[in-house]
C-alpha cells in the first residue's frame, strides 16, 4: 500500500505542464525557428569554391538559385517556422519538418547545378553554413515530434526506411552530383564501395567475434564468481590504452604471427593493414559484451529463478528459459553499444592502412580537402546513427518490461 | 485551531477534494481516513500548501495559509511521510536539524533539540547522531522521520500513513509514543490513514472521506454507533463493531467494588481486552490493578452489555 | 587489496621517473625500435606534451561539466520539464557520433591545432556527463523529494542542498567516463596537429618504430588509469555515504 500520495503528485505536475502548453507558443519551437530564420538570414546558403583546394566564397540564399526558387525556399522555410512556432499537433510537426528536410535536400542540389558554370570541371559547390543549422533546427524539430509522439519501435524503423529510401533516391536521381562531396564520391567511386564494405567488415565482424568469446565469458563470469572482477578489471584496463596506440602495437606481434606461423599470412593476418584494426576493435568490444551479459543475469529477479526451481525446472532449463531470455534485452543492449563504438573506431583503421572510412578522413586531413574528409566522416556518422535506432527499437521490441531498459 | 473552508481540489475538472470543509480544534488529533483515490492525501497536502486549492481557503489559528510564502508556511508545520523522506546523504543528526537550520537557529539550540528528541524517541543521542539513514533499521528511519518534523516545535504536524511500512508490533510501539508526545507537546496532529483499526486508536476525531467528499467528521463511538452512510458502515465493519466500541473505553470506566479470582488485569486496558481475557478463561469477574494494587473488579455481563450499541 | 595500493604507487612513481628522465628508460625501449633508431621520442619533451595534453583534457570536461550539468538542471526544473525527452532522446543520438568523426568534422570550421580538438573534446564530453546529471537528478526518491518540500525548503535550497549532492556520485561517474574516453580521444587531435600525447603514437605509425607507439599509448593508458582510479576514489566515498542512491 503505497497510499495516494506520489500518484497524485505526478498528476498535480502533469497538470500544470498542460496548463502551460495550452497557453501562448511552442517554447521549443520559438527557439528553433528563430535559430533556422537566423540561419537562413546570416549564413551563405552555398559556398562556392573555383577548384578543390582554394578558399570558398559565400552565397546567400537570394543568389545561390534562381530568383523564384530562391523565394520558395523561403517561402517554404517562413511556412515551416511558422508551424513550429505555434502549438500544432505533434503529428503534424513531423509531416512539415520532414517536408522542409526534404525540400531543403532538393534545393541544395539545385543550387549546386545552377552556381556551377557549365562544363566546368574544377569548380565545387558545398552546402552553407545557412544550409546546416536550417537542417539541424528541422532535424532537431523531428526529432521532437518523433518523441512527442511516443512512437513504436516498428513506426521509428519504418521512419527511417523512409528517410534511408528517400536519401537513396536523391543520391541516385542525379539531384546531388554537382554538389562536391558527390564530386570527390564520383572521383573515387570503385574506391568508396571497397572502403565501405572494409568497414562494415572492421565494425561487424569484430562485433560478431566478440559476441562470440564475449557473451560465454560473461556466463562464465556470473557462475564464478572469483573469474568475474579479475577478467572485467583487465578488460577495463585494457580499454583504457588509446584506440591509436593500441592498433599500432597490434603491428608487430601480428607481424610476427604472419612471419613465424605457417598458414597464417595465407588467411589475411599481416602486421599492417586489416588485421590489427580487426584485432583491435575486437578487444575493445569484449569488455561491453562480458559486462552486459553479467548485467543482464544479473538483473533477473531472484523471485523468478526461485519460482523455475519452486516447479522443478532443471538447470539447463532454467538457464534457456528463464535466464537467457531475461537477460537477453540488457544483452542485446550491449550490442548496441559494440555497434556503435565500432562503427566510429574503424575510422582509425585509416590511419594504419586497414581501410575503411577512415581512409577517406585521414587523406582528406593531409590535403586540407574538406570534402574527402566529408566522404569519410558523413557515411561513418550515418551509419552510427542508423545502427543506434535500429537496435534501440530492437531492444525496446525485445523488452518485456519496458521499464527495465532504463535500469540496464 | 485549523478551519478548512469549503476547499476544493480540481485535477482536469475531476474533484479529488470536493467542497471539504471541517475544523480541526488545538490539541487534537484527527485520523482522515479513506481508501486509496478518496482525496485523503491531497486534503492533507493542502494543509501545509504541497497542494494549491482550486477553491476554498483553509485558516490556522485564524490566518489564511496563503499568508505566507509556501515554504515559509511549511518551516511552521511539521510534516512526516510514509516513506519517511530522510535525506540519505545527510546524518541523523544533520537530518533533524533541517528546519532549525532553515529558520537559523544557532549551533547550541540546535545540538540541544537534536539530542532531547532523540531521548524522546528512545534513541542513544551519542549512538545515532552520526549515523546515516542507511544504518538504521525501518521502525529508527520512521522515529527520526517524526523527529525531525518535531524539530521547530510547531503547533501542527501533519502525518501521511506515517506507519505504513512498519509491521504490526513495531506499529503498535510508534503509535504509543506518538501518542505520548502529543500529550506531552499539546501538538494537533492531522494523521492519514487507510486503516480505520489505526484511526480509531489515534483520533480524538475520525475524518472519513470516499471520491474527494467528506462523509463524517466525528468521535470514533460516534462514528462505530452511529455510521452516517453505508461507505461509513462497511468501512467500520459490522461484524467487528462491537469490539471495536469496546476498544474505546479502559476497564477503570467500568470498574467495579469487589473481588475476582484469577489473574488481574490493567486499568488502563481497554474493555475489548479484558471481554477477550474473561472469555478465553472463562470467569465471570476479572480482578482490576492499578499501580500494582488491586482496586476492584469487572464483569463479564457489564463488559457485554458495554458492547451493545449505545442508545 | 594492500597489494593493489602498493602496485599503483609503484606505477605512479615509474610514471613520474619516466616523465622526469625519459632518456633512463631509453634500453627498456630499445628492443622495440626499428633498425637502429631512436628509442625515446625527443621531438618534443615528453613531458611538454603530457601536460600539454592533460590541460586539454581538463579544459574541455570542466567546460564540458559545467555546460551538461547547467543543462540537466534545467530540464529537471517544473519549468523546462517539457524539453525534458527530447533533451533525453539528443543526448542518446549525440552519443552515437563517433568522436573521431566530431574531429573531423571541426577541422573544416576551425582549422588546424588545438581549437578542433577541444571543441571535439567539449562535445563528445557533454553527452556522458548529462546524461548522468539526468539519471541523477531523476532519480532523487519521490519521498526525499517531498520530505525537502514539506519541511520547508525554497526551490533553490532543495536543488543545493538535497538534489545536487544526491546526484553528485552519479555526476562523478559521467565525468569519470568523459575524462577518460577524452584522454583516449586527444591522441587523434595529433592528426589535426594539437599537442598532445598521440604526437608521439603517430610519429612511431610513420616511421613503423614500435618504441615511440609502445611509450605513446602507454603514457596514455597510464594516465587513464590513474584518473580512473582517482575518480573511483571519490566516488566511492560519496556512495558510502549514501547508499540509498545507486549509481547508473
Amino acid at each position: 500500500m503505497t497510499g495516494a500520495g506520489p500518484a497524485e503528485t505526478m498528476s498535480a505536475q502533469a497538470d500544470d505542464t498542460r496548463v502551460k502548453r495550452r497557453s501562448g507558443l511552442d517554447r521549443l519551437g520559438a527557439i528553433l525557428a528563430a535559430i533556422a530564420a537566423a540561419g537562413l538570414a546570416f549564413q551563405p546558403f552555398s559556398l562556392f569554391r573555383a577548384n578543390r583546394i582554394v578558399a570558398a566564397k559565400p552565397v546567400g540564399i537570394l543568389s545561390a538559385l534562381p530568383p523564384l526558387e530562391a523565394w520558395l525556399l523561403v517561402a517554404v522555410v517562413v511556412a515551416a517556422c511558422a508551424v513550429l512556432l505555434l502549438r500544432t499537433p505533434p503529428a503534424l510537426r513531423l509531416v512539415v519538418s520532414a517536408l522542409t528536410l526534404a525540400v531543403l535536400a532538393v534545393a541544395v542540389g539545385r543550387s549546386g547545378m545552377f552556381l556551377t558554370p557549365s562544363s566546368n570541371t574544377y569548380a565545387r559547390v558545398a552546402p552553407g553554413g545557412a544550409f546546416w543549422i536550417v537542417a539541424f533546427a528541422f532535424s532537431i524539430a523531428l526529432a521532437d515530434a518523433s518523441v512527442r509522439l511516443k512512437m513504436s519501435p516498428l513506426a521509428r524503423l519504418a521512419l527511417l526506411a523512409f528517410t534511408g529510401g528517400a536519401l537513396w533516391m536523391l543520391l541516385w536521381s542525379g539531384a546531388w552530383d554537382s554538389l562536391s562531396i558527390l564530386r570527390e564520391y564520383t572521383n573515387r567511386a570503385d574506391v568508396f564501395w571497397r572502403e565501405a564494405r572494409v568497414h562494415l567488415l572492421l565494425a561487424i565482424g569484430s562485433l560478431a567475434g566478440a559476441a562470440v568469446v564475449g557473451i560465454p565469458l560473461g556466463i562464465l563470469c556470473f557462475r564464478v564468481q572469483p573469474i568475474r572482477a579479475t577478467l572485467l578489471n583487465s578488460l577495463n584496463i585494457l580499454q583504457t590504452i588509446p584506440s591509436m596506440a593500441l592498433f599500432g602495437l597490434l603491428i608487430a606481434p601480428l607481424a610476427w604471427v604472419a612471419a613465424h606461423v605457417p598458414g597464417a599470412s595465407a588467411v589475411g593476418i599481416a602486421g599492417i593493414g586489416i588485421a590489427p584494426a580487426f584485432v583491435a576493435l575486437f578487444a575493445y568490444s569484449l569488455l561491453p559484451m562480458v559486462s552486459n551479459t553479467v548485467a543482464g543475469l544479473e538483473s533477473v529477479p531472484p523471485q523468478v529463478r526461485d519460482a523455475a526451481r519452486g516447479m522443478g525446472m532443471t538447470a539447463r532449463q532454467r538457464f534457456f528459459e528463464v535466464d537467457m531470455p531475461l537477460a537477453f534485452p540488457v544483452i542485446l543492449t550491449g550490442i548496441r553499444i559494440v555497434l556503435v563504438q565500432n562503427l566510429g573506431l574503424a575510422v582509425l583503421a585509416g590511419l594504419i592502412g586497414g581501410g575503411g572510412f577512415g581512409t577517406f578522413v585521414f587523406q582528406g586531413i593531409s590535403q586540407t580537402a574538406t570534402d574527402l574528409v566529408l566522404l569519410g566522416a558523413l557515411p561513418t556518422v550515418a551509419l552510427a546513427f542508423a545502427a543506434a535506432i535500429v537496435l534501440d527499437a530492437l531492444v525496446e521490441i525485445a523488452n518485456p518490461t519496458p521499464n527495465r531498459s532504463a535500469a540496464a | 485551531m485549523i478551519e478548512i473552508r469549503e476547499i476544493t481540489k480540481a485535477y482536469d475538472g475531476l474533484r479529488a477534494v470536493d467542497e471539504v470543509s471541517m475544523t480541526i480544534k488545538s490539541g487534537e488529533i484527527v485520523a482522515v481516513v479513506g481508501t486509496s483515490g478518496s482525496g485523503k492525501t491531497t486534503l492533507l497536502r493542502m494543509i501545509n500548501r504541497l497542494v494549491e486549492p482550486t477553491s476554498g481557503a483553509i485558516l490556522i489559528d485564524g490566518r489564511d495559509n496563503r499568508d505566507l510564502p509556501g515554504h515559509e508556511l511549511r518551516r511552521a508545520i511539521g510534516y512526516a511521510i510514509q516513506g519517511y523522506g530522510l535525506f540519505p546523504h545527510r546524518t541523523v543528526a544533520e537530518n533533524i536539524a533541517t528546519v532549525p537550520k532553515l529558520l537559523g537557529w544557532d549551533r547550541k539550540r540546535i545540538d540541544a533539540r537534536v539530542d532531547e528528541l532523540l531521548a524522546l524517541f528512545h534513541l542513544e543521542p551519542a549512538q545515532f547522531r552520526a549515523r546515516m539513514p542507511h544504518e538504521l533499521s525501518g521502525g529508527q528511519q520512521q522515529r527520526i522521520g517524526v523527529a525531525r518534523a518535531l524539530a521547530a516545535e510547531p503547533a501542527v504536524l501533519l502525518m501521511d500513513e506515517p506507519f505504513g511500512a512498519l509491521d504490526p508490533i513495531i506499529r503498535g510501539k510508534a503509535q504509543d509514543d506518538l501518542i505520548d508526545i502529543q500529550r506531552r507537546f499539546a501538538t494537533t496532529i492531522v494523521l492519514v490513514t487507510h486503516g480505520i483499526e489505526e484511526a480509531i486508536r489515534l483520533g480524538d476525531r475520525i475524518a472519513v472521506m470516499d471520491k474527494g467528499k467528506l462523509l463524517q467528521f466525528a468521535t470514533p463511538a460516534e462514528i462505530i454507533a452511529h455510521p452516517a452512510t453505508d461507505f461509513v458502515a462497511e468501512l467500520v465493519g459490522s461484524d467487528e463493531r462491537a469490539f471495536r466500541m469496546l476498544s474505546l473505553t479502559p476497564v477503570s470506566d467500568l470498574m467495579e467494588p469487589g473481588e475476582a479470582p484469577g489473574a488481574p488485569i490493567d486499568a488502563s486496558a481497554s474493555l475489548k481486552d479484558a471481554l477477550s481475557e474473561a472469555l478465553w478463561s472463562g470467569r465471570r469477574a476479572l480482578p482490576v490493578l492499578r499501580d500494582g494494587a488491586i482496586v476492584g473488579r469487572v464483569t463479564r455481563d457489564s463488559l457485554i452489555s458495554r458492547a451493545g450499541r449505545p442508545q | 587489496m594492500n597489494m593493489g595500493v602498493l602496485l599503483r604507487l609503484a606505477l605512479l612513481l615509474l610514471l613520474v621517473a619516466f616523465l622526469a628522465n625519459p632518456q633512463a628508460f631509453e634500453p627498456l625501449f630499445a628492443p622495440f625500435a626499428a633498425n637502429g633508431a631512436a628509442a625515446i621520442y625527443t621531438q618534443s619533451s615528453l613531458l611538454s606534451l603530457t601536460v600539454s595534453h592533460l590541460s586539454m583534457v581538463a579544459a574541455a570536461t570542466i567546460a564540458a561539466t559545467v555546460v551538461s550539468v547547467g543543462l540537466a538542471i534545467l530540464v529537471t526544473r517544473p519549468s523546462g520539464r517539457e524539453f525534458l525527452p527530447l533533451s533525453r532522446s539528443v543526448a542518446n543520438i549525440g552519443q552515437t557520433f563517433p568522436p573521431v568523426a566530431v574531429l573531423a568534422l571541426a577541422v573544416p570550421v576551425f582549422g588546424f591545432g588545438p581549437i578542433p580538438t577541444l571543441i571535439a573534446l567539449f562535445l563528445y564530453g557533454l553527452l556522458p556527463i548529462f546524461e548522468n546529471a539526468l539519471t541523477g537528478l531523476a532519480s532523487i526518491p519521490p519521498s526525499v523529494q517531498e520530505a525537502a518540500r514539506g519541511v520547508g525548503m525554497t526551490d533553490t535550497q532543495r536543488l543545493l542542498r538535497v538534489e545536487l549532492p544526491l546526484a553528485l556520485p552519479i555526476i562523478l561517474t559521467g565525468i569519470r567516463l568523459t575524462a577518460v574516453i577524452s584522454l583516449s580521444t586527444a591522441t587523434i587531435g595529433s592528426t589535426v596537429a594539437a599537442k598532445t600525447l598521440g604526437e608521439v603514437i603517430i610519429a612511431g605509425l610513420i616511421s613503423n618504430n614500435t618504441a615511440f607507439v609502445l611509450q605513446g599509448g602507454l603514457l596514455v593508458a597510464l594516465l587513464a588509469l590513474f584518473i580512473h582510479e582517482g575518480f573511483g576514489l571519490l566516488e566511492g566515498a560519496l556512495t558510502r555515504r549514501t547508499r540509498s542512491v545507486q549509481p547508473a
